[in-house]
Formats: structure tokens, C-alpha cells, sequence
């Protein structure tokens, strides 16, 4: 007879482990989906992970691994600390939103001027976007008890809105010949968020979602406000105890990972996308809550759970254009990957018996 | 503007139809509460169920079996959530959002083909005499079966909940799963079947909305209102008439924001489409401040030590 023997503590080997495996049970899942769709499946697996990394236009994606890994890390490593804490923000994508809406229009508002702060007070108030966006569903939570995933969720679909209309109305370029969408901000070098290091695709959110790891790194490990975090989610009552205020822990989590959702739709809107406009966001706000459960909440597995997940969407793009590989298949591809993951974690809890129980 | 325009009985004929994929799922995902799990892949189990719904209704030519189809998929759906979450011990959050993610995708590969395409209609009933009274006719007597359908579901969902047997194990099981246990229910089983009725009923009510409310097929097409189910049970203090009353008060927002649309009303289209979404977040805040009838179990993973 089988049985899950629950271990005293979580195995830190499988929690390791468990990444890896769920990443290899995907790919062959996966493979198999790919198979039933009429597509080499070996093919397409090796097209979206090895060709964008070492294949022929490497040179070209490489750069792309950074564009779009980076706002997946900045907001990953925010969402994690609230998930730590059992605080579900997955409302991400709307902060995105409002991060870039706000950014955005705090930049256009002194079009066409040249200043050098411009950029620097375009960061500041995507961020401001972000976290006031995010201030909604954490001070509900904290003054009513109101559920923050629901409330969190519902203002992405409140921020669509926003967008949809500033794109149309308050941000539209005046000069668009009325095409919706905003002015192109890569035109406009004041407020362009250009690469650092022309052809390296290292821009500021690159360097924001490495400060950003560093932070929540040090945060976690050193200081007591995460040290609180850990507690509030690994022991609640002890959290209680020891007199953790947990009005000020919601706020916190929710508010950081709102501030770092809206600085990555502020470097977005300002670099690789260039414009407000209605089909702006590509859902990097949920991608990035797979991102976040793949590196186990950590933030270095986070940095890497990153990469991995920017080179399924590079590598979709090139297995679209290649193999004719429908863009939903990726999407697929990722939700599997958090399921296998979920499925996996059963290993670094529980141990697998074979035999009756003893008798205690 | 003209208000005028807007045809009271109308109105609360097309009502009843946006409030019918709310109903479905809230009643679904209300039993699976019940039990002590919370799901939250209604969204993704609605949107499966939409295109398997619509898929197989073009295919076979017949909407009856396209909605049956629908319940199949998305009990099928929930069973992959039931096996992370009752025998994986996987956290019941990220399960849920992991299965409206993974249903996003799938339902997006699987109706590439769909896009653009008419489903075969479901007939309204037609009751001689009676369907053709004015006012009580078209609101009463006109509409397609699984809006009955839906509305008898709650009726049985509370006399179940309320004075069978089957409701009193499946509440106990919901409110002390440890106590259920020792009285030697099968928790994890009348857990299981609770979530595959709940993925059913979320499965029925996306088919709804691609086959009867819309109809047809656009990727994303349930926009939320999988989340808005989620809310209603909260709305309702798991009672299942409360849960129709608030599944037609958001069928009513959503309708009459859609009338003002068309009426041209003097605000913008953008700030009507919010609303449904802001009325949720308003309807929560009123009423998250009473807890007290949730179930004291609800989202606590079971796993029997011997």
C-alpha cells in the first residue's frame, strides 16, 4: 500500500528539485500537446529553448531575453513577498497599467522639453501608478476585510478600461492623425528608456530588476520586516505573538509589489513598446505569478525562473514564425509548467511510503 | 441621448440572460465552498467550457450537446485542480490560479478555428397562451431552457444544502473536515465531487455566454465574469437565493451600462464598461465585514494523518 507520510520539515533537496522536474514534465507534456497538433515535437521544444540562446539569430534574441525577462522579475520579486505572507496580490496587471498610464502622462505632460529630469520623474510616478493602484485593494483589506484577491483582480479589468480610454482621449498624440495610442516615447530622448549598452538589450528595467532582487534578497534574509513576512506566512500564530502588525505587513507587500508592477510598465511604455495604447499590456502581470511560484519565491530563483520564462515567450515567437505554432500552445505551455510545479511540491512535503503505517 | 429607447420589459428579458453564466458558476462554486474548498479557476473553467460548449455545438449541429459538452470539460478541468489540491496538498490559491491560466490558454488553442463562426441556435420556449401575454410573456414565459435550467439548479442546490442528508455531510465536511473525518465520511471524496459539480456548473455557464448570451466565440469572451461568480458566493453568504438575487442585480448593472451604451448617454463607453467591475468591489466592501457564515474549513487542505 501507498501513502503520503507528511515530513517534520519541508525537504530543502526536493524544493530545489521540484523546478527542474516540473520544467522537464512540461517539456514532455508539452511535447506530446505540440505532437497532437501536428508539430515535431522534439523540433518545437528545441526551437524555444535552444535556438534563441545558441541557434543562428542568437545575436538577436539574446538582447530579447533581457527585454522581457525584466519586467517579469520586477514584478515577480513583489509578488513574492506578499505571497510569503499569504497576501494575494494578482492584480499586477492592472498595476502594470496604471504604472505606465501614469508614468507615461507624467512624462508627456512637459512635451516637448528637453530636461534631464524628465526620465527620473517618469520613474517616480509609475511607480506612485503602481502603488496607488495597488493602495486600493490593500487599504480595503486592512479598513473592511475585503477579499484583496477579488478586489485586485477586478481593477485589472478597471485598468483595461483606463487604458482603453486615455488611449483614445487624455494621452491621445495629438499629431496621430487620430490613431488611437499616445505619442512615441522612443522618439522623444528625454523620455526614452534606451539601452544602456546599444545591442545588449540592458535598459533601465534591467537594472531595476536587479536592484530589485538585491532588495528583496536582503530584505528577506536580513532585516525584520521580512523577517516578519516569513513568519506571518509560515506561522501565523506565532507571527501574532510575537506582535507582527499585519495592517502594516498588507500594506507593505501590497504597496511594494504594486510600486514594482508599475516601474515595469513605466521602463515598458518608455523602451520596448514605446506608446500608451489599447493593446498595450501582454499579460506579463500574470506571467509573472508563475514566474514568482517557479523560483519558489526566492528571489534568485526568481531572477532565474525569469529567464526561463522569457525564453518560452521568445522561443514561441520563433516556433510561431518557424513551425506555425499557434501563440496560444505557449500559453498552455506556461500554465502547465505551474501546474507540474504544484503537482511536484507534493515531494518536498510528503514523503511517499510503501507498506501499512506503524502502529503508534 | 435617448433614454427613451430603452424597453423596460426588454430589459429584464436580456437581464435574466446576462445574469444565467453568473448564476451557473456562483451555484457551482457554492457547493464546492461549502465543502471547504475554494476554488478559484472558475474563470478558466468557464472559458473551457465556453469553447467546448460552442466547439461541439458547431460540430454536431445541436446546442443541447454542446452545453453538455461544456459540463464535461469543465468537470474535467476541476478534476486536475481536485488532484493538486486534495491529493497533492498543493495550496488551494495557487491551484485555482494556476487552473484559470492554464484554461486561458487552452481554451485560446482550442478554438483557433472557431473565431468568426455562428453556432446553431437554442430555440426560446414557446408556451402557447402564455408566451405571448405582454410584459409576463417575453420575461417569464420567453427564454431558452438552461435559463429554467439554471434556476431550478439553485432551487435544488437549497433544498440539498438545507434538508437532505447528502447536504448535511457535505456541510460538515465543509465546516470541521477533522470532525467529518472521525465520523468516518470520506472527506477528500464528497470534496472531490463537490469540486467536479462546481466545474460543471462553471462549464454550463461559459457555454452560455459563447452559445445563447453572445453568441460566439472570441478569445477571453468570459472577461471576468468568472471572478464576479467568486463574488457573488461571498454576496450571497453561501445561501443559494442570495446568490440568484445577486446574479441578477450584476445581470442588471451589465444590461443597463449596455443600454446607456447604445442610448449614447453623455458618459464614456469606457466608464460604463468599468462599472459592472467597480459595483463588485463596492458590493464586497459592504458585506466582507460579516464572515460569519462562511465555512469555518474553507480553503484548509485535508490530509488524514492515519
Amino acid at each position: 500500500m501507498i501513502r503520503l507520510e507528511k515530513r517534520p520539515q519541508p525537504s530543502r533537496a526536493w524544493s530545489m528539485a521540484t523546478p527542474l522536474v516540473a520544467v522537464i514534465a512540461t517539456m514532455i507534456v508539452g511535447g506530446l500537446l505540440f505532437a497532437a497538433l501536428g508539430k515535431p515535437p522534439v523540433e518545437a521544444i528545441r526551437t524555444i529553448f535552444w535556438e534563441p540562446l545558441f541557434g543562428e539569430f542568437s545575436f538577436y534574441y539574446r538582447p530579447q531575453l533581457l527585454v522581457k525577462g525584466a519586467p517579469l522579475v520586477l514584478i515577480a520579486i513583489g509578488l513574492s513577498l506578499g505571497f510569503r505572507a499569504g497576501i494575494w496580490n494578482i492584480g499586477a496587471e492592472g498595476q502594470y497599467i496604471m504604472g505606465a498610464i501614469f508614468g507615461a502622462g507624467a512624462g508627456l505632460a512637459f512635451y516637448p522639453s528637453e530636461s534631464f529630469l524628465i526620465f527620473p520623474f517618469m520613474v517616480l510616478a509609475g511607480a506612485f501608478g503602481g502603488w496607488i493602484w495597488a493602495m486600493i485593494p490593500a487599504v480595503l483589506k486592512t479598513r473592511f476585510g475585503t477579499n484583496e484577491i477579488l478586489v485586485s483582480l477586478m481593477l485589472v479589468y478597471v485598468a483595461e478600461q483606463f487604458l482603453a480610454s486615455v488611449s483614445l482621449g487624455l494621452l491621445k498624440n495629438p499629431e496621430g492623425f487620430g490613431f488611437p495610442g499616445s505619442r512615441n516615447l522612443q522618439s522623444w530622448d528625454a523620455a526614452h528608456n534606451a539601452e544602456l549598452i546599444a545591442g545588449t538589450g540592458m535598459h533601465w528595467g534591467v537594472v531595476a530588476a536587479l536592484i530589485a532582487v538585491i532588495f528583496a534578497y536582503v530584505l528577506l534574509n536580513r532585516h525584520m520586516t521580512g523577517y516578519h513576512i516569513r513568519l506571518t506566512g509560515e506561522a501565523p500564530r506565532a507571527a501574532k505573538f510575537a506582535g507582527v502588525n499585519p495592517t502594516r505587513l498588507v500594506l507593505f507587500c501590497l504597496g511594494t509589489s504594486g510600486a514594482l508592477a508599475g516601474l515595469a510598465g513605466l521602463f515598458e511604455v518608455s523602451g520596448p513598446s514605446g506608446q500608451i495604447s489599447i493593446d498595450f499590456n501582454v499579460g506579463y502581470g500574470f506571467t509573472a505569478i508563475i514566474v514568482a511560484f517557479l523560483g519558489r519565491l526566492h528571489p534568485v530563483g526568481i531572477l532565474l525562473a525569469g529567464g526561463l520564462m522569457a525564453l518560452t515567450y521568445i522561443g514561441g515567437d520563433i516556433a510561431q514564425s518557424n513551425l506555425q505554432l499557434p501563440a496560444a500552445a505557449i500559453q498552455v505551455f506556461q500554465g502547465m509548467l505551474l501546474f507540474f510545479l504544484l503537482a511536484f511540491d507534493l515531494l518536498t512535503n510528503f514523503r511517499i511510503a510503501i507498506g501499512k503505517p506503524e502502529v503508534a | 441621448m435617448d433614454l427613451s429607447a430603452i424597453n423596460p420589459v426588454l430589459l429584464i428579458a436580456s437581464l435574466m440572460v446576462a445574469a444565467t453564466p453568473l448564476l451557473l458558476a456562483a451555484i457551482g462554486e457554492l457547493v464546492v465552498e461549502k465543502a471547504g474548498v475554494l476554488n478559484l479557476g472558475v474563470e478558466g473553467m468557464m472559458i473551457v467550457g465556453a469553447i467546448a460548449g460552442f466547439a461541439t455545438a458547431v460540430e454536431s449541429g445541436s446546442p443541447f450537446f454542446g452545453f453538455i459538452a461544456a459540463a464535461i470539460a469543465g468537470a474535467a478541468l476541476s478534476i486536475l485542480f481536485a488532484i493538486l489540491t486534495q491529493f497533492a496538498q498543493a495550496n488551494q490559491v495557487a491551484s485555482g490560479l494556476s487552473l484559470t491560466l492554464f484554461g486561458l490558454g487552452l481554451s485560446a488553442l482550442m478554438g483557433q478555428s472557431y473565431v468568426g463562426i455562428k453556432p446553431p441556435q437554442m430555440g426560446d420556449i414557446h408556451i402557447p397562451v402564455l408566451s405571448d401575454l405582454p410584459v409576463v410573456g417575453p420575461i417569464l414565459f420567453g427564454h431558452d431552457i438552461i435559463l429554467y435550467f439554471g434556476i431550478a439548479l439553485t432551487a435544488a442546490v437549497w433544498w440539498m444544502l438545507k434538508y437532505s442528508r447528502l447536504g448535511l455531510v457535505l456541510r460538515a465536511v465543509g465546516e470541521n473536515h477533522d470532525a467529518a473525518h472521525a465520523l468516518g465520511y470520506k472527506v477528500l471524496k464528497i470534496r472531490l465531487l463537490a469540486i467536479m459539480f462546481g466545474g460543471a456548473c462553471a462549464g454550463l455557464g461559459g457555454a452560455y455566454i459563447s452559445l445563447i448570451r453572445v453568441p460566439q466565440w472570441t478569445e477571453g469572451m468570459t472577461a471576468g465574469i468568472g471572478w464576479i461568480a467568486l463574488a457573488l458566493v461571498v454576496f450571497a453568504s453561501w445561501k443559494p437565493w442570495r446568490a440568484l438575487l445577486g446574479a441578477y442585480l450584476f445581470g442588471g448593472v451589465t444590461v443597463v451600462q449596455l443600454n446607456l451604451q447604445a442610448a449614447g448617454v453623455a458618459i464614456p463607453v469606457e466608464y460604463l464598461a468599468m462599472s459592472p467591475y467597480l459595483i463588485t468591489i463596492i458590493v464586497l466592501v459592504i458585506l466582507s465585514a460579516d464572515k460569519s457564515s462562511a465555512p469555518a474549513s474553507l480553503g484548509r487542505n485535508f490530509h488524514a494523518s492515519r
